[in-house]
């Protein structure tokens, strides 16, 4: 394959750039032909700081499009896309799987034919057609998903390779785009967007440690903090610990919340319920403290502790604090 | 207010589900369901009718002879009619076929009278893609509202306003009617059917349409129509050395030596 490959960088509203641009970026690289690995920035142009860490990671050019509608709505930043794709000919667009990300997925696969395979952990090339590789069924099953259609979309979750830069940095070429969105991508109205606070803790779907409580904390998530701070984690939660408003929504982990892939998984008070794992099971290593030795999570558990929560934790970080120094 | 429900009938994830040589879901056990997250959707619609004390919720599906049963489900928990789409071309269609087939159900659907709302679930717990319900309002050239935890429409301005909750924000949207809106599992409680629900859905009729009489052809559905293919599928094997301990006294401190020894922190 002689062609680009398309990586949207995902960036937050003040333009900081988020971790999955550098992963993508890294993962595009081996992929890419002549053309080199390219990137759509959808809204105000990129800063400097987001230009370095781009450089740092070999990105040839950044196609900075700003639409004359609000780049929040999917629809905008698909079409947004569908014009760089238009200006280099790129063959494989490469998309964060954030719920955002999937349905700007969507949006392509409508407008342009594209095949989309979402929520990929790898894509390789085989005789030249990307071939995407994911979990299903609840972290049960793996998949390798060719894409016949062009162009290729394929939404990657984060953590799927780590961010590398490239030992010769070179300053990308940012090259302008004006867009006149079209009538069909204004049909929707953004009456309203509140941006959460930014927490200290990393974000939960790209976090390398993150540390979870369930229904077992019974709203006492103290000695899940602190473990989580202690590690630099992030916290999580079950559907049961959000919808009890012990937590805010945005940290259930599960098939209908947040997918994490971190290197480490510890759950505290925490069932293992189906739901749930769909959201984990792919973690590198799973550790769970749970008082019922019967727990379903002990099935998939790399290490697991039949012990009460409130004791154990406390302990662990204790310890930990200790070895770590 | 016409709204249709688009909902999925899928192997019930409590159950065993695995996948054939052939990469796609084994659909034969038996223990197939109507998707949980298609409950909210017509949850969603039997409330937004019975709110406005006028109109009626249409549930259709795409699927095999027993997908059937999905919409029965829906009928049961108190849906007005039911359109099952089943034609063998179908099998193996991925996310843009299957948003091909319901948009031209839709279509046919709003010709014999007009449609306000396409309701949807935020995913099919099978394949989780979340593609189809922007797939199928792009196809249908209808606005697209996602992810929906509250769904409020204005008969009378003609519009559908959403909040949806994003991993960064929370959002307001609002698009004009017709629109399509998927919801997700915290928009509301699904209610059960009832004894009365589950008598009244035995006199309800069950429409069957092909692929011919929606005037598609099968090379543009199914696996013939898919854009995607599965070239290999395993199943993972079970984690190896796992070690499982009961608390004495000192599991906090295994556990911090476990994680430390294993370079995990
Ligand atoms: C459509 C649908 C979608 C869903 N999506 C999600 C989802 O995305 N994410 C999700 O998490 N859930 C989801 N759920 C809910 C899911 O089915 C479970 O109900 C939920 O995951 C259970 O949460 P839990 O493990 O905290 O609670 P429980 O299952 O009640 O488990 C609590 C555990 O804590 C243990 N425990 C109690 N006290 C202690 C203690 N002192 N020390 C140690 N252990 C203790 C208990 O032994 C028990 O195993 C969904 C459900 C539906 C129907």
């Amino acid at each position: 394959m002689t062609s680009p490959v398309l990586v949207l960088l995902d960036h937050a509203a003040d333009g900081a750039l988020r971790p999955s641009a550098a992963e993508l970026v890294t993962l595009a690289r081996p992929l890419a032909g002549d053309g080199g690995v390219l990137g759509a920035w959808v809204g105000d142009g990129p800063g400097p700081d987001a230009l370095a860490v781009l450089a740092a990671h070999g990105v040839a050019a950044v196609h900075a499009v700003r639409p004359d509608a609000d780049p929040a709505l999917s629809a905008v930043t698909a079409e947004a896309v569908t014009a760089v794709l238009g200006a280099t000919g790129a063959g494989l667009v490469l998309i964060p799987s954030t719920f955002e990300g999937k349905e700007v997925a969507a949006h392509l696969a409508a407008s342009t034919g594209a095949g989309v395979v979402t929520d990929a952990d790898g894509v390789q090339l085989q005789d030249g057609v990307p071939v995407a590789s994911k979990t299903v069924l609840a972290g049960t099953w793996t998949t390798r998903c060719s894409v016949v259609g062009a162009p290729a979309v394929v939404t990657v979750k984060a953590n799927a390779v780590p961010a590398e830069p490239v030992a010769a940095p070179r300053e990308p070429v940012v090259v302008e785009h004006e867009l006149t969105v079209s009538p069909a991508a204004r049909r929707v109205e953004l009456v309203e967007r509140t941006e959460r606070a930014a927490s200290d803790r990393p974000d939960l779907s790209g976090a390398q440690v993150v540390v979870v409580g369930g229904r077992g904390t019974e709203g006492d998530f103290g000695p899940i903090e602190e473990l989580a701070d202690l590690l630099g984690a992030a916290v999580g939660a079950t559907r049961v610990a959000t919808d009890e408003g012990w937590i805010a929504k945005e940290a259930q982990i599960g098939q209908t919340g947040v997918t994490v892939t971190p290197r480490l998984y510890i759950g505290a008070g925490v069932s293992g319920a189906v739901h749930h794992r769909g959201g984990m099971q792919a973690a590198g290593t799973i550790v769970a403290v749970n008082s019922d030795p019967d727990a379903p999570i002990f099935e998939i558990a790399d290490f697991g502790v039949v012990g009460d929560l409130f004791t154990v934790l406390p302990q662990a970080t204790a310890e930990l604090r200790r070895l770590l120094g | 207010m016409r709204i249709l429900v688009a909902v999925k009938h899928v192997p019930d994830i409590q159950s065993e589900r695995s996948l054939g040589p052939d990469g796609r879901m084994v659909r034969d056990g038996g223990d197939g369901t109507l998707n949980e997250l298609d409950e909210n959707a017509v949850e969603a619609a039997l409330t937004l009718v019975e709110e406005a004390e006028d109109g009626e919720v249409v549930v259709l599906t795409v699927g095999p002879d027993d997908a059937v049963d999905a919409v029965r489900r829906a009928l049961q928990m108190g849906a007005d009619e039911a359109v099952h789409v089943v034609d063998d071309a179908i099998a193996g269609s991925d996310a843009v076929s299957t948003a091909r087939v319901l948009a031209a159900a839709v279509r046919r659907l709003s010709e014999e009278q007009p449609v306000d709302l396409v309701l949807t679930g935020m995913a099919a717990l099978d394949g989780l893609t979340s593609l189809v319900p922007t797939v199928l309002a792009d196809l249908l050239e209808l606005p697209a509202l996602t992810l929906a935890t509250e769904v409020m429409v204005d008969e009378t301005a003609g519009t559908v306003t959403v909040r949806r909750e994003l991993d960064h924000a929370v959002e307001l949207l609002r698009a004009p009617l017709p629109a399509v809106v998927s919801v997700t599992d915290s928009a509301n409680e699904p209610r059960y059917p009832g004894f009365k629900g589950i008598m009244a859905a035995r006199k309800k009729a069950v429409t069957t349409w092909t692929l011919a009489d929606l005037g598609l052809e099968p090379d543009q559905v199914g696996a013939a129509g898919a854009r995607t293919a599965v070239v290999a599928a395993a199943e993972r094997p079970a984690r190896e050395d796992r070690v499982l301990v009961t608390d004495g006294g000192d599991a906090g401190v295994r556990l911090a030596a476990y994680l430390v020894e294993n370079k995990l922190v």
